[in-house]
């Protein structure tokens, strides 16, 4: 079954509630190894979007998506407005016109949003970064699919994927963005964009109910 | 926690506010937020932009004016501003001559001012961005995202918004930023940590009996913590970790104007010799008092004079703060006779101001 315009709305109506939840916690976790706004930055971005979607629902999927990613790029600051907001926008980009999405659809979004943050952050894989929880999502939502998984059952196990990806960033020692700047101290800690990143697709998940 | 504050959403605002209602000379856009001199756009002059977290004040604010900075963009506390502050501050201060963005070499800036430097490109403005990445506190680029930008900020913008104002095109602009930010170093310490309003605690715990040593400007933790010593000797290890601070080699991306894509730089910093002249600086993150920076200074003074350093200028006081966290940062900078000429020329700003 076909992903509506209708879930994709919930979907980013998801990720503002579930960061407003974890709001103290991402901040939290950027508090040992940042400068302690992760979750005060990522909460003001998204009840921005909140706020700009009824503006936008009606239009398409692409164009949804462009305007999150503008949204976010204008109101989080940090790294992560950038980091993010490429990545919705390059989505946007990728599913312009859209009013229904396939998995392999979804497969293109998320691909195109992934590309748009290693272009923007050139992160590689260990850095502790959001790509060390976004790459294996995509990679295992492409699997997944390629197995002839349904949309839901893929989008669970890139879920699972990115929930790992986050958890290996613990002993990871962090060679990108502030948290760099600890070297050793930085093991141990949890990275807070990896965090935000699985929650994002945990909310996609949840938004996707409806599907088989 | 106990600040000035009536609301904390509003504490960047209400602060730009109270700037506008003391410095006339100064003209304050709220949506998007930025700051630019009430005569911008200066016609035929280079203009200078820089922007950053708020929390460091007299930074960025506090240097737009005559022979400095021609427009700054403040974010929230310790946050990067966005792209969309930055593009509408450049459009707002191009004479026709470009404008020059002066970045602090820290993630979240570096994002947004590249993103900032396409879309103005995408206007057809002439723009130029140069790194300022001089935290000695940093020891390599490899495995970190590099040397963080601290004290040596606020003399390139000093330098560079005076040879601008002299007549420098663009390019030359950005050939004395990049050398300034080459010749200078910079190294902080912390004695307390401080309390970004949003967060509403102190960003680390520092024992009574504890300090920071190699501390950026955002209350991160620094290098190592130490034990409490007395002044001397902390100025001691702080401007040692300065002079004695080796090459240092990094790459940085500037913007090629006429092909419209980021080119790739490899730069190298000699270390300081015997015989170099000097501006020192010596900087109070916010909370420590003059008094124990003079304290400090009369320390650096002697370390430089037995290191054979002259030093020819000096600038002592708050000005690229960290809230109010009490420590203080040393830069050294390595003058020759443009930077010094630059240094001397007069300036007016709310500040820094002198020969104006």
């Amino acid at each position: 079954m076909a992903i509506t315009k209708a879930e994709i709305v919930t979907w980013l109506e998801k990720i503002t509630a579930v960061i407003q939840e974890n709001k103290d916690y991402l901040t939290q976790l950027d508090s040992p190894i940042g400068d302690a706004d992760h979750g005060i930055n990522m909460s003001r971005g998204f009840t921005k979007v909140l706020e700009k979607l009824p503006s936008v629902a009606d239009t398409d999927i692409g164009t949804i998506l462009k305007t999150t990613g503008m949204t976010l790029m204008s109101s989080v600051g940090g790294a992560s407005g950038p980091l993010y907001g490429t990545f919705f926008m390059r989505a946007g980009t990728a599913m312009a016109a859209k009013q229904e999405l396939s998995g392999d659809d979804l497969y293109t979004l998320l691909q195109s949003g992934v590309d748009g943050v290693v272009q923007r952050g050139r992160p590689q894989l260990q850095d502790k970064t959001m790509y060390d929880a976004l790459l294996p999502a995509v990679l295992a939502l492409r699997a997944a699919l390629d197995n002839g998984s349904s949309i839901h059952a893929a989008v669970e196990t890139a879920v699972a994927a990115a929930a790992k990806g986050r958890d290996d960033t613990i002993p990871l020692q962090a060679r990108k963005g502030r948290a760099s700047y600890l070297g050793e101290r930085s093991i141990g800690h949890q990275d807070p964009g990896a965090t935000s990143s699985h929650l994002i697709l945990q909310a996609l998940l949840d938004s996707l109910e409806n599907q088989g | 926690m106990k600040k000035l504050i009536n609301a904390i959403d509003d504490v960047v605002k209400e602060q730009l506010e109270g700037m506008a209602a003391a410095h006339p000379e100064l003209r304050i856009n709220y949506d998007p937020k930025y700051v630019v001199r009430a005569d911008a756009p200066v016609k035929g002059k280079v203009a200078l932009v820089s922007g950053g977290g708020s929390g460091h004040e007299p930074m960025h604010g506090g240097f737009v004016g005559v022979g400095m900075l021609d427009g700054a963009c403040p974010g929230e506390v310790f946050t990067s501003p966005t792209p969309d502050q930055m593009y509408e501050c450049a459009k707002a201060v191009d004479g026709g001559a470009g404008v020059l963005f002066l970045v602090k070499n820290y993630t979240g800036d570096v994002l947004n001012f590249e993103t900032a430097t396409e879309l103005a490109h995408g206007d057809g403005i002439q723009v130029q961005s140069i790194l300022v990445d001089d935290d000695a506190a940093v020891k390599d680029s490899l495995y970190t995202a590099g040397r963080r930008g601290v004290g040596t900020t606020v003399l390139i913008e000093k330098i560079v918004g005076a040879a601008a104002e002299d007549g420098y095109n663009l390019q030359q602009c950005a050939d004395l930023a990049r050398k300034v930010n080459q010749y200078g170093r910079s190294f902080g310490m912390a004695l307390t940590s401080c309390t970004v309003p949003a967060a509403g605690k102190p960003t680390f715990d520092l024992g009574d009996d504890e300090f920071e040593f190699g501390i950026g400007i955002h209350g991160e933790p620094g290098r190592e913590r130490y034990k409490m010593k007395t002044a001397d000797e902390i100025t001691e290890m702080v401007a040692l970790a300065i002079i004695d601070d080796g090459a240092y080699t990094r790459t940085v991306r500037e913007w090629d104007n006429d092909k419209g894509e980021w080119f790739e730089k490899t730069l190298t910093d000699d270390p300081f010799q015997a015989g170099d002249e000097v501006i020192a600086f010596v900087n109070s993150m916010g909370g420590t008092p003059v008094s124990e920076l003079y304290a400090v200074y009369r320390k650096l003074a002697q370390v430089c004079e037995a290191k054979g350093l002259k030093i020819v200028r000096n600038l002592v006081g708050p000005y690229i703060t960290s809230l109010e966290m009490q420590g203080f940062s040393i830069t050294l900078l390595k003058a020759d006779d443009e930077i010094l000429k630059y240094w001397d020329a007069p300036v007016k700003t709310p500040g820094l101001r002198w020969g104006a």
